[in-house]
């Protein structure tokens, strides 16, 4: 009855464990070397005035002023993607599982969507640049929101698809029973149901808008000015980062780590934001 | 005999397969009834006609009338929720809705418009939860999910939750076969302490609970109704040969 370690079956147990957790350590141990970098060379050039202000003349030569630019041209950006993106993918999501839902072009969309998911951002924006050409549009805030609006698409619906069929269909029968009508069954019970997945999506797609820096590149453009119109170019915090990192000068290439972490912030105020969300309105939902 | 329902030449079809053939049969008031047959015939077919959720399935025909005191709730004029106001049901498994144990019980009185104040949604749900004998257990909690109750726990719920909406009749489609023992024998005690207030219909294919709660039996086999009558007299001496097989496990 005494366990003997040297067994095959335990040997080969151990060993997969030790794997599993050298894989750990390695992504962890990455997280944490990205988080020290940005902290640890950022931290220090991360000044009030850094948020406050925008650049002034020879900041790119380390001279005074901040990314107030780039921080509200990224919030400008994000949003709207995420608001334009959420308009079609919840009818997309919904059209999917009601009337798509065994069909071969229910597969053949879900297929598109996942080819469009893995598509790198910077296809969309060349894509969204080419238009541009064609239409005789230059680099915009509005060009900016259109594409990231496209990049941030596939992952919204794909993420809202999963809500959606998960929703017991049990959940439906049990509220007609009691007499409700079919709209009552939509806005009082299947919403609540699905709210937080759908908060869940939402957020995942802002997170990942607002990092895209290949997508803005060419749409959004790139300013010192504070974005005021749709039809102008805006900054955005992923290409302030690109820009100062890649100037010569150690002040500026601090901020440029400064910009990281404030971006990083934001993804993570954003991520936390949605868990704590997801986990008030998840409270009643059924599992 | 008062019956409550009525069932008058009831066809049913999924697509082209028939579920039910030329059913009629008569429900009494106040009473526990039981369908009983074996899977398939055709028992849950004939409860879900009753409170017109066949039509949730694609493909489905229906064809004869469903009485409810004279009128037929398949008639045009019918509105589809007040007949499922007056028609409760108790699903298979507990299904509780997205919501608090509180709001589980008032949001089908809230949908109707039932209540003035809130000081009497407060204590039409206490009362039914008290009528299912759940309250003692959930008073403390009423703000908690209702997927925190176990499961037997969540049927009582859902119980509790169909009577706040002052049914007429309760449907019961074998509310007892996702339970534990214990759960199953509250649930029993329940439906027969109400049956003097409701008109109750129970579909079971466990011929001793059936013997437990009915007053009137119906036996169904391969979507016909074979036998109905009251229950001493159909469990004592059945009338057809397909019912004395059933009666003694021969199927």
């Amino acid at each position: 009855m005494l366990k003997n370690p040297w067994k095959r079956r335990h040997i080969i147990e151990s060993l997969v464990r030790i794997v599993m957790i050298l894989s750990f350590l390695a992504v962890a141990g990455s997280l944490g070397l990205i988080l020290w970098t940005i902290i640890s060379r950022g931290l220090p050039a991360l000044t009030w005035e850094m948020v406050t202000q925008t650049p002034k003349g020879g900041f790119y030569m380390g001279k005074a002023g901040g990314v107030l630019n780039a921080i509200l041209g990224s919030l400008y950006l994000a949003s709207g993607g995420t608001l334009l993106a959420l308009l079609f993918s919840l009818p997309i999501a919904l059209y999917l599982q009601t009337y798509l839902e065994t069909s071969a072009w229910g597969r053949y969309v879900r297929l598109a969507l996942d080819v469009l998911w893995g598509i790198p951002s910077i296809v969309y924006g060349a894509f969204g640049f080419t238009l541009m050409i064609a239409l005789g549009l230059r680099a915009s805030l509005l060009a900016g929101i259109l594409v990231l609006a496209l990049v941030e698409l596939p992952i919204m619906t794909r993420a809202m698809d999963e809500v959606v069929r998960r929703m017991p269909r049990d959940l439906e029968q049990a509220a007609l029973a009691l007499g409700s009508t079919r709209l009552e069954v939509s806005l009082r019970v299947v919403t609540r149901q699905m709210l937080p997945g759908i908060v869940t999506a939402v957020l995942l797609a802002f997170g990942r808008g607002i990092g895209d820096a290949a997508s803005v590149l060419f749409t959004a453009g790139y300013t010192d000015r504070l974005p005021t119109s749709l039809l102008r170019p805006t900054a955005s915090l992923p290409l302030a980062v690109l820009f100062q990192l890649s100037t010569p000068y150690p002040e500026v290439r601090e901020r440029g780590y400064a910009s990281a972490l404030i971006l990083t912030i934001i993804v993570l105020l954003v991520s936390f934001g949605s868990r704590w969300i997801s986990a008030r309105l998840n409270k009643y939902t059924i599992r | 005999m008062n019956s409550h329902i009525q069932v008058r030449n009831l066809n049913v079809f999924y697509g082209k397969q028939q579920a039910l053939k030329e059913i009629n049969i008569e429900i009494p008031r106040q009473q526990i009834t039981v369908i009983m047959g074996p899977s398939g015939c055709g028992k849950t077919t004939l409860l879900k006609s009753l409170n017109r959720f066949l039509e949730l399935t694609d493909g489905t025909q229906i064809s004869g009338q469903v009485l409810v005191d004279g009128q037929d709730i398949y008639a045009s004029a019918v509105d589809v929720t007040e007949v499922r106001k007056r028609v409760g049901l108790l699903a298979q498994r507990p299904t509780p809705l997205p919501m608090s144990i509180y709001e589980n019980v008032s949001y089908g009185m809230y949908i109707h418009q039932m209540r003035k104040d809130k000081r009497e949604y407060k204590d039409a749900v206490r009362h039914y939860l008290e009528l299912a004998g759940l309250w003692e257990e959930v008073k403390k909690r009423m703000h908690d999910p209702a997927t925190s109750l176990s499961i037997g726990q969540q049927q009582r719920l859902c119980l509790a939750r169909g009577l706040a909406v002052e049914p007429e009749i309760i449907l019961g489609d074998e509310p007892t076969s996702a339970l534990d023992p214990i759960s199953s024998q509250h649930i029993e005690k329940k439906l027969l302490e109400l049956k003097s207030q409701y008109t109750t219909v129970v579909v079971t294919h466990t011929l001793r609970q059936a013997k437990r709660l009915a007053e009137h039996v119906i036996f169904m086999y391969l979507g016909e109704v074979v036998e109905a009558g009251p229950a001493q007299e159909v469990f004592n001496h059945p009338q057809q040969e397909r019912t004395r097989q059933y009666l003694e496990g021969l199927f």
